[in-house]
């Protein structure tokens, strides 16, 4: 199955990391990878994420998450990992 | 793997620098639905239609939420319909009934707009081909999706000056028979020169009869991710800034590429081409006048805009065909008005002409576009206005096209809002002098010879 990558840009504040992990684990998303940086006090995080064992469509995933993040104020995205590998790689 | 700054850049481009897909089009020829019976005929177009791209939007929906890229519309292009409906069509009318069917269908899958009420008369008109253009004012003003387009002139052919004449008269009927809406009925007729049968934008594409049943052909497009990109290199050599638009188009490519092979996959349709256009949407930072001004030139219009247009598009092509095995369609930089907000801005500057236009014509991808004119155009006028950009196409072996808007009821120094992708545009001005005497010739201007270039 294709990775999804997860990425969080926002204003950084405390349990960012801890309510998406929460999010991702109660669905069955494994995480592979978690890098993040802040860049001009805006929080930056990218997941890589594999959804083999999820009860719920990425579809699905992505608009809860995207709802996740409003609520935190922060703009979640989901995106498979094919996005990136076509435009960096070649 | 894919680092923080890659998935970064990639996140920006589509948050905030407007990269879309703009359109997944699917191509589907209604050769097979020819029939002499006009209602038989009506029939087979729709069954054809709403069958083939039944599952068109809803996958293009699911590709977009999946991968995380706007696909921002789902379109179908067909088989010019001068074609299809020749052995059943006696009359404009019956063509207009054929319009109805197609966007009856269009409307059933979902689809923003529907392509291909065409003709293809380079050299000439059959008596069906001249019912088809004579029946476009209706045909437009009575359909809410249905695009036109009439390819009158090609480099191998020469320019059907017969098909000019006609059509002036019939731009400026479109927009009397849609003038409630400011005219917009032109918005949907394209006239071209050297037309691409892979064309997946509106409003000029068809699936040329040179094309397999279905295809599935994508449109991407991203001016305010070229912007961006060029702002980092502000100040740098030329070759700094050629390498950076082609980067950049090189990206966008890939993500086109990416989205028409899944798409293709998943609707079980062959895979047509990708065309990387810089498309501009009304949208701010959406504007290619504003790549040409981060470029160097304080207006689009300005000298050197032509200069720097010529290499954006050519930059925008080497990129893409990297990117992509299947390049096709217009791919390069579009240059509309009312779409354009940099190119309003222009406008009523000051800085941008319609002749001025005419010239960066020569070296973009398409031609005079979106321009609103004065509703008191004569169709003399528009039919020269035609010819000259048909023969800029012809001469230099390149698609160049019409879409002029003679907004009636309104003159310079109105403007008009047309909504949407469509946007609003100033009314510019019209030179006042005549061309009557050359656009009454009968016939056709024969094709250019292909030796001693100058």
């Amino acid at each position: 199955m294709k990775k999804v990558i997860i990425t969080v840009v926002g204003k950084d504040t405390v349990g960012i990391i801890a309510r998406v992990c929460t999010y991702l684990a109660e669905r069955g998303i494994n995480i592979l990878d978690i890098s993040q940086t802040i860049v001009g006090g805006y929080f930056n995080m990218m997941m890589v994420t594999d959804p083999t064992g999820a009860t719920i469509p990425t579809a699905q995933i992505a608009d809860e998450l995207s709802q996740l993040g409003s609520e935190m104020g922060l703009s979640i995205r989901v995106m498979n990992e094919d996005i990136f590998n076509a435009m960096h790689r070649i | 793997m894919i680092n923080i700054l890659e998935a970064k850049e990639t996140v920006d481009m589509i948050a905030r620098e407007n990269l879309d897909v703009r359109t997944i089009t699917m191509g589907i020829s209604l050769l097979d639905c020819i029939d002499s019976d006009l209602g038989r005929l009506c029939d087979n177009i729709y069954n054809k239609i709403t069958s083939r791209a039944a599952k068109l939007v809803k996958t293009g929906e699911e590709i977009s939420k999946e991968y995380g890229i706007p696909i921002v519309h789902k379109r179908i292009s067909v088989t010019p319909i001068g074609l299809i409906g020749a052995s059943a069509c006696r009359t404009p009318d019956d063509f207009v009934q054929i319009a109805r069917t197609l966007d009856k269908a269009a409307k059933k899958v979902g689809v923003n707009f529907l392509g291909g009420f065409s003709a293809i008369v380079s050299k000439g008109m059959t008596p069906a081909e001249e019912n088809l253009i004579r029946s476009i004012p209706k045909a437009l003003a009575e359909t809410d999706v249905v695009c036109s387009s009439v390819n009158v002139g090609s480099t191998k052919t020469g320019i059907d000056m017969d098909a000019v004449r006609l059509l002036g008269e019939m731009v400026l009927q479109t927009a009397e028979y849609t003038k409630e809406q400011d005219s917009l009925g032109c918005a949907k007729l394209v006239i071209f020169c050297n037309a691409p049968d892979d064309n997946p934008f509106m409003a000029g594409a068809f699936h040329g009869v040179t094309e397999g049943d279905t295809v599935i052909n994508v449109g991407v497009s991203g001016p305010g991710v070229v912007k961006t990109a060029l702002q980092a290199v502000r100040g740098e050599s030329f070759e700094v800034l050629c390498e950076t638009i082609k980067k950049t188009a090189f990206k966008v490519t890939r993500v086109g590429q990416l989205v028409a092979k899944e798409a293709s996959e998943r609707l079980g349709v062959p895979f047509g081409i990708v065309d990387l256009s810089l498309a501009p949407t009304p949208a701010i930072g959406d504007s290619v006048a504003d790549i040409l001004q981060e470029i160097g030139v304080d207006y689009a219009g300005a000298p050197g805009t032509t200069a720097a247009l010529a290499l954006l598009n050519d930059q925008v092509k080497k990129g893409g065909v990297m990117a992509s095995s299947y390049v096709g369609g217009l791919s390069g930089a579009f240059i509309p008005v009312s779409e354009d907000q940099g190119m309003i801005d222009a406008v009523n500057a000051g800085a941008l002409h319609l002749e001025k236009l005419e010239a960066m014509t020569c070296v973009c991808s398409v031609g005079l576009d979106m321009i609103a004119i004065p509703g008191d155009t004569k169709a003399s006028t528009i039919s020269g206005i035609i010819a000259d950009e048909m023969a800029i196409g012809m001469v230099n072996q390149k698609t160049t096209a019409v879409r002029l808007i003679p907004v009636i009821g309104k003159g310079v120094g109105d403007t008009v809002e047309f909504g949407g992708l469509l946007g609003h545009a100033p009314i510019m001005p019209v030179s006042s002098f005549g061309c009557e005497r050359f656009v009454s010739r009968k016939g056709r201007i024969p094709a250019p010879i292909h030796s001693f270039k100058n």
